[in-house]
């Protein structure tokens, strides 16, 4: 699915250029990515440090965030963080966009029992809520970031697999296949060259928007203790630790609250863009929206 | 294999003319598709016909009669129910999927829709280069931008539109594209799927021309499926006319067309109109009543017999087999010549019969 050689991509990107909500999204992710990689840097005092004399201090120049209980920069812990979040939204889409993708390309291209036992397989998991399910597999596994990461790569494969697998299921039948067909293409090369870059755009947008729902999912396993241990820094565990100071201290839950707000709100942003973009025949995010309608 | 007994006598049109190389040969092909209740669609139902190196054959026939179907076995992109597909004399009807590639080159395909057959996230010349790579007919990237080159030109096309994607292509170059990519791979039996059924009528005759051309310079052997009648008067050499999965006649297209021996094929032409509003204005017009019967449970007898205005009671007896009416014109009718000659006449029902 990467790189596509026809520059599809390039153009889909310079169309995203001209839509603000677009913009603005990559803009946030963008920074992300920074804060992600070098946040430790970034970060003006040290995750944790404590200074028991400044405890829930609020928001000021000294600290920009704030401190919490144990006198720690909120800002600092909220940088550190966004680096596990994006580590946990890659680790866990990249595993489930694999699985997934995988299996729906076998039961869409196969179909017959390929299809039937892939797909039962695929519905007894889409069947549990998300959080259950995660809850249930670390709970297994042992709490944990590594844990957390499998856990939510296999609560999201489904739906790639169904995304997937619908893909295959239309593009399988195009007069364009069968010719590749008649020319005596292989299957791994119909797949590959012909199934797959027609399927994509669909995937990049699941892919973006999964992004978002595995950093959500996350900080929820983590606020139930489940992802990330302390004293690591987590969004989610910031949250949990700042709920019992909401009346006295707002800032432990606003800011880590608000980064994944942001967070979720670009990669969705970015996905719902990308979505009107990814068809080689618009040009513009505007005039893709338009003919939508 | 097993002749049935009803099936038209195995391949009736080549025992005579000129015996020029056979490139592909269909000996009582069957086509059946299973239907919803454990019926067939019989779509494809006990046709022989035989390619010679260098000819244009024309299937006619309806939506519904089996022509594309037969056209699609000759590459195995559907499989045979009985019956046996030759291609190059080798019987390649139970050939393996790895066997198939190799057919694959030797026969060639071009679809109806050029739109819906160029896969539209790859380049013109990605389309056209995939023969080659599936095929390995190049060895470098430079060679093979330097063909694809080669077979755009071919087809009366700029080579730098090679870069382009199809839908910033025209209808009619689209097609010229599909020509270009069924000619990578240097073919014996090109398969022309209704290839000009879905372009204007003015970029129609460019095609054909662009066809003609191309037999005449390369020496190619089409297969030129359409239900233009016209058109495959136009490109053929001989011409076969389907009905209901059957070939009901065979002959060259002056014998079809001016002497016509089975009644299918005489209502068919006169469905073509004719340029002189005199004559078309009183001209005598055998309107077929109804639509073609359902292939799961084709009419027992003729075949033709429930829309035929000569049908006589025995035609719902004896399947009616190809015989030579003329000197390689082969028609399935039991009253063949007789029915046509009445037809005209206007002896049983004019205008609308039934």
């Amino acid at each position: 699915m990467s790189g596509h050689p026809d520059g599809t991509l390039r153009r889909a990107l310079s169309a995203l250029r001209h839509d603000p909500p677009a913009v603005a999204g990559t803009a946030v992710l963008l920074l992300l990515l920074v804060v992600g990689v070098a946040g430790r840097w970034l970060a003006p005092d040290g995750v944790n440090d404590v200074d028991v004399d400044g405890i829930l201090r609020p928001p000021s120049l000294d600290h920009l965030f704030g401190t919490d209980e144990l006198g720690r920069d909120v800002l600092s812990r909220v940088l550190v963080a966004a680096r596990v979040s994006l580590e946990v939204g890659l680790v866990s889409v990249g595993i489930a966009l694999l699985v997934g993708v995988t299996v729906g390309l076998l039961a869409g291209w196969y179909r017959g029992w390929v299809d039937n036992v892939l797909m039962r397989g695929m519905d007894v998991l889409f069947a549990f809520p998300v959080l259950l399910l995660a809850v249930a597999i670390v709970a297994v596994l042992g709490p944990g970031l590594l844990t957390a990461m499998v856990a939510i790569g296999v609560v999201y494969t489904p739906i790639f697999a169904r995304v997937t697998r619908a893909g295959v299921l239309s593009v399988r039948e195009q007069v364009f296949v069968r010719a590749a067909v008649s020319i005596g293409a292989s299957d791994a090369r119909i797949i590959r060259r012909h199934v797959l870059p027609n399927i994509a755009a669909p995937l990049i947008v699941q892919t973006s928007l999964s992004l978002a729902f595995a950093i959500l999912s996350e900080a929820a396993l983590s606020f139930l203790g489940l992802g990330i241990q302390p004293p690591d820094p987590a969004w989610g565990r910031m949250l949990y630790d700042g709920r019992g100071f909401v009346t006295e201290a707002w800032w432990l839950g606003v800011f880590p609250g608000a980064a994944i707000f942001l967070t979720v709100l670009a990669f969705n942003l970015v996905g719902d863009a990308l979505r009107d973009v990814l068809d080689p025949r618009q040009l513009t995010v505007g005039e893709a929206r338009r003919s939508r309608r | 294999m097993t002749a049935d007994p009803a099936a038209p006598a195995a391949d009736p049109g080549e025992t005579v003319a000129d015996p020029g190389e056979i490139v592909a040969e269909l000996d009582n092909l069957r086509v059946w598709f299973p239907a919803p209740g454990g019926a067939a669609v019989r779509a494809v139902d006990g046709v022989s016909l035989g390619i010679r190196r260098g000819e244009t054959l024309g299937l006619v026939g309806e939506s519904g009669s089996g022509k594309s179907t037969t056209g699609l076995a000759l590459l195995r992109l559907v499989d045979a129910t009985c019956g046996s597909v030759r291609v190059g004399g080798r019987d390649v009807t139970w050939w393996s999927r790895r066997q198939l590639r190799g057919l694959r080159r030797r026969v060639a395909m071009v679809f109806q829709d050029p739109q819906a057959s160029l896969d539209p996230r790859r380049t013109i010349g990605a389309s056209v280069a995939e023969p080659l790579v599936v095929h390995r007919l190049v060895d470098s990237a430079d060679a093979r931008r330097r063909r694809v080159a080669e077979l755009l030109e071919m087809v009366g096309l700029r080579a730098d539109l090679a870069d382009r994607h199809p839908h910033e292509l025209s209808g009619g170059q689209r097609q010229r594209v599909g020509i270009a990519r069924a000619l990578a791979g240097e073919p014996d039996l090109i398969v022309l799927d209704e290839p000009i059924a879905s372009l204007d009528l003015s970029v129609q005759a460019q095609i054909m021309n662009l066809l003609r051309g191309l037999q005449r310079d390369l020496g190619l052997t089409y297969l030129f499926i359409a239900h233009d009648l016209a058109a495959v008067e136009h490109m053929s050499d001989r011409v076969a006319v389907m009905y209901l999965g059957r070939i009901v006649e065979t002959g060259t297209p002056e014998q079809l067309y001016g002497q016509p021996a089975h009644p299918y094929t005489a209502a068919l032409l006169s469905a073509i109109p004719v340029a002189d509003p005199k004559v078309e204005r009183h001209r005598r017009r055998i309107i077929l009543s109804g639509d073609i019967p359902s292939p799961v449970d084709p009419p027992s007898g003729c075949r033709f017999r429930t829309r035929c205005p000569q049908a006589r009671p025995d035609c719902a007896e004896v399947d009616p087999v190809l015989v030579e009416v003329a000197a390689g014109q082969w028609a399935a009718c039991r009253y063949a010549g007789e029915a046509v000659r009445a037809m005209r006449a206007g002896t049983v029902g004019e205008e609308t019969v039934h």
